[in-house]
């Protein structure tokens, strides 16, 4: 059966209306793979000569146990930004006389082939031969600790998607798991009780009785069954349906009036954003990665790197315009015929799927005024970059999306289709901050600070400026790639 | 009021229409019949400038489809459910199309005061979202909402299709009702040969692309339509 299964997704990704297209994104995530298989690998077998030189006469095992779980909160967290979750149409399954847990056991399993649980591997294996070839432990204790490094791991991939999940069922089911880590977070840092030293001591006595192995293996079947049991219950057509039934949102977005003849698509824009899972995700991410700039400005490292300032202000400023941005018109594919033979005129459309963004943008750079506690510098750019994003991005990303011919479903939801967030979305946002770094870049090194400054200013305001005719022309590109598109958006693929 | 010449529309080296001339004249209800493959929704979808035609061109109006898109403020239709938005409760999506079509919520809200029976209390002020709807209650919007601010064309796949018994009666004398001043031009497909020839004036058969049968409705029409879907011409092939 799981022969199927696996016959059925790999027939599944060649034959969809995506494959074989975005082959420059498929060629850098290749790349970027690559280069942190190496890095890893590099780090895994470098660590033990490494962990002897910066902490001499410590047992370098017992250092990595220290840190272990400020790596795994690490981990988790990028994780949870980068890996997608496991998705399957399970509709036409529902009906064959597959049993569900193999269903649920399949799309469990396939998560465990992911890039992400291959990495740590990298660090493990070769910093465990080190060990076991140093002789300072038994080689049973150390193929024990491998085991329950294994372990750790996988379980912080199921962790994962259970986080994952109650992030976008439910916000406010994560608030105890956030209490829970600040607090854990702040007696770390006030050293009155150092969790990460007691599970390193923990990790220790692995060590000594490799048995207690058993333990974050234990602890992974757990998080594994959890997950099951999750999938299971949600195994019925209905089960994101009823949901959304009882809560119909009767927000009418009235005071969009105002906006005159774009009112009706911004009207159904914020409709869309705040009835749908994954486009309202998008308005949680920006407002909980604003608090980026903190991890920057507060380093003394980067105070004579602005550029790093500018990509910090084109990010927190434009996150939602990245995140939203690059799926426009892919958000509107399943009903995407209507918009094409209804009585909508293409700039009109285009026109406010900007003026959504464009407020998207002053929003967050608003929310973001408190950042003039590191210095006027500092606030000024974060301005000029949200005047860049509104003249220059925008334009940009609904130019971009002219060749995105992938539908987003968000009527049917499909098995846990969580996503919303994967490599290939932030990739996308690249060029985006790229090109204003570099920019300021030059300025900053040829001129100033302030004609760096000066220079994204004047870039933004002309594109503003030139708003019209950019729209006209994005229009007209939209126009001839129609046909394209419709058939595009009608191929459904999970 | 449509004209369409020389239009073909070939896949892949496989022709899927060809339709030499076919005019369609202002206030007439016409109706299109075939079996599945016959090219009725791919006919539709050209009218639409869904997809593109491989040969020759459709007016609507005198406007070039393809070329124009001012045939879109008088031609509304509904093909499939990718006429529909389902994050949206039905009068939303009423009021969304009214806007589009230059109709306030006012005029929306009188208009559909005429289908309280159509929609048998199922539709209107029950706080779901579209998507939530059975298919027939999903028709029924997308049939109503093609109707909104006077379209003087109305292009409707597969109408009954889905469509309860009672609704559908309902729904044959709306069309007689909205075409009695005879500005509405109405294009309907169906496969139930009843309902067709009891609504439409003007019945076109289809078979592989090509017009096969071009008939005035009169009472002999059903009976020479069944006779030609159950029989002598598709044995012979």
């Amino acid at each position: 059966m799981f022969k199927r299964l696996i016959s059925l997704e790999w027939k599944a990704f060649i034959r969809s209306a995506s494959a074989g297209k975005s082959i420059g994104l498929k060629i850098l995530m290749v790349f970027l793979g690559l280069y942190f298989t190496l890095a890893f690998l590099l780090i895994g077998i470098g660590l033990y000569p490494l962990l002897q030189e910066y902490f001499p006469g410590e047992e370098p095992l017992y250092i990595v146990n220290r840190f272990m779980l400020l790596w795994l909160f690490a981990e988790l967290s990028y994780r949870f930004f980068l890996q997608t979750l496991p998705v399957l149409d399970i509709k036409p399954l529902l009906i064959l006389p597959i049993r569900k847990r193999k269903v649920v056991n399949f799309v469990l399993l396939k998560s465990l082939a992911s890039f992400f649980n291959f990495l740590p591997l990298l660090i493990i294996v070769p910093f465990g031969i080190f060990n076991i070839y140093k002789n300072e432990f038994p080689v049973s204790s150390i193929l024990a600790w491998m085991i329950a490094m294994i372990g750790l791991t996988l379980s912080v991939n199921f962790a994962n998607f259970i986080i994952k999940k109650r992030f976008t069922d439910n916000l406010k089911a994560l608030i105890p798991v956030v209490l829970i880590i600040a607090i854990l977070a702040l007696l770390e840092y006030f050293k009155s009780f150092e969790i990460s030293f007691w599970f390193g001591k923990g990790l220790n006595e692995i060590l000594t009785y490799p048995f207690l192995a058993i333990i974050p293996v234990l602890l992974f079947l757990f998080l594994y069954k959890w997950n099951r049991k999750d999938l299971e219950n949600k195994f019925y057509l209905d089960a994101t349906l009823n949901k959304g039934e009882k809560s119909a949102d009767t927000k009418e977005f009235l005071w969009t009036r105002r906006f005159g003849e774009l009112a009706p698509y911004l009207q159904l824009d914020l409709k869309l954003i705040w009835r749908n899972k994954r486009p309202k995700t998008a308005i949680y991410m920006s407002l909980l990665l604003l608090g980026y700039g903190l991890i920057f400005y507060t380093q003394d490292t980067y105070q004579d790197m602005p550029g790093f300032f500018v990509f910090v202000g084109i990010f927190m400023t434009g996150i939602f315009m990245m995140n939203f941005g690059q799926f426009v018109p892919a958000w509107d594919a399943s009903y995407y015929p209507l918009i094409m033979s209804q009585n909508i005129p293409m700039d009109k459309y285009l026109n406010a799927k900007a003026g959504l963004i464009t407020f998207s943008v002053v929003v967050l750079a608003i929310l973001s005024t408190p950042y003039v506690y590191f210095g006027w510098r500092i606030f000024a750019l974060n301005l000029v970059c949200a005047v860049y994003n509104i003249g220059i991005n925008i334009p940009l990303l609904l130019y971009v999306g002219s060749f995105n011919k992938k539908r987003i479903d968000l009527d049917k939801s499909p098995f846990m289709n969580y996503q919303g967030t994967g490599i290939a979305q932030w990739l996308v946002g690249i060029p985006l901050m790229a090109i204003p770094v570099f920019l300021f870049w030059i300025f900053y090194k040829l001129i100033s600070y302030e004609a760096g400054m000066a220079f994204l200013f004047i870039l933004g305001v002309m594109g503003l400026l030139l708003r019209n005719q950019a729209i006209d022309f994005i229009a007209q590109v939209y126009k001839r790639k129609k046909y394209a598109m419709i058939e595009g958006f009608k191929q459904k693929d999970n | 009021m449509i004209t369409a010449t020389n239009l073909t529309k070939v896949y892949n080296g496989t022709s899927v229409l060809n339709i030499g001339h076919l005019e369609i004249p202002t206030g007439q209800i016409f109706g299109l019949v075939g079996n599945n493959g016959a090219g009725k929704t791919t006919f539709f979808s050209l009218l639409l400038d869904l997809i593109q035609s491989t040969t020759g061109c459709i007016f609507n109006n005198e406007i070039t489809v393809g070329q124009s898109e001012a045939w879109k403020p008088f031609t509304s239709s509904f093909i499939d459910e990718s006429f529909l938005i389902g994050y949206l409760k039905p009068e939303e999506y009423f009021y969304f199309i009214g806007d589009l079509r230059n109709q306030n919520k006012a005029d929306v809200d009188a208009f559909l005061a005429n289908f309280g029976d159509f929609f048998h209390d199922e539709i209107l002020g029950k706080g779901k979202y579209l998507r939530d709807l059975s298919k027939g209650n999903q028709k029924k919007v997308g049939i109503v909402a093609a109707l909104i601010g006077n379209p003087k064309v109305v292009i409707l796949d597969e109408p009954f299709a889905n469509l309860d018994p009672t609704t559908q009666i309902g729904f044959k004398k709306i069309i007689k009702e909205l075409t009695e001043n005879g500005d509405t031009t109405f294009l309907i497909s169906s496969h139930d040969l009843i309902h067709i020839t009891g609504v439409c004036e003007r019945i076109v058969v289809m078979d592989k692309g090509v017009l096969v049968k071009d008939i005035i409705t009169s009472e002999a029409t059903l009976q020479e339509l069944e006779a030609y879907f159950s029989g002598a011409h598709f044995l012979e092939d």
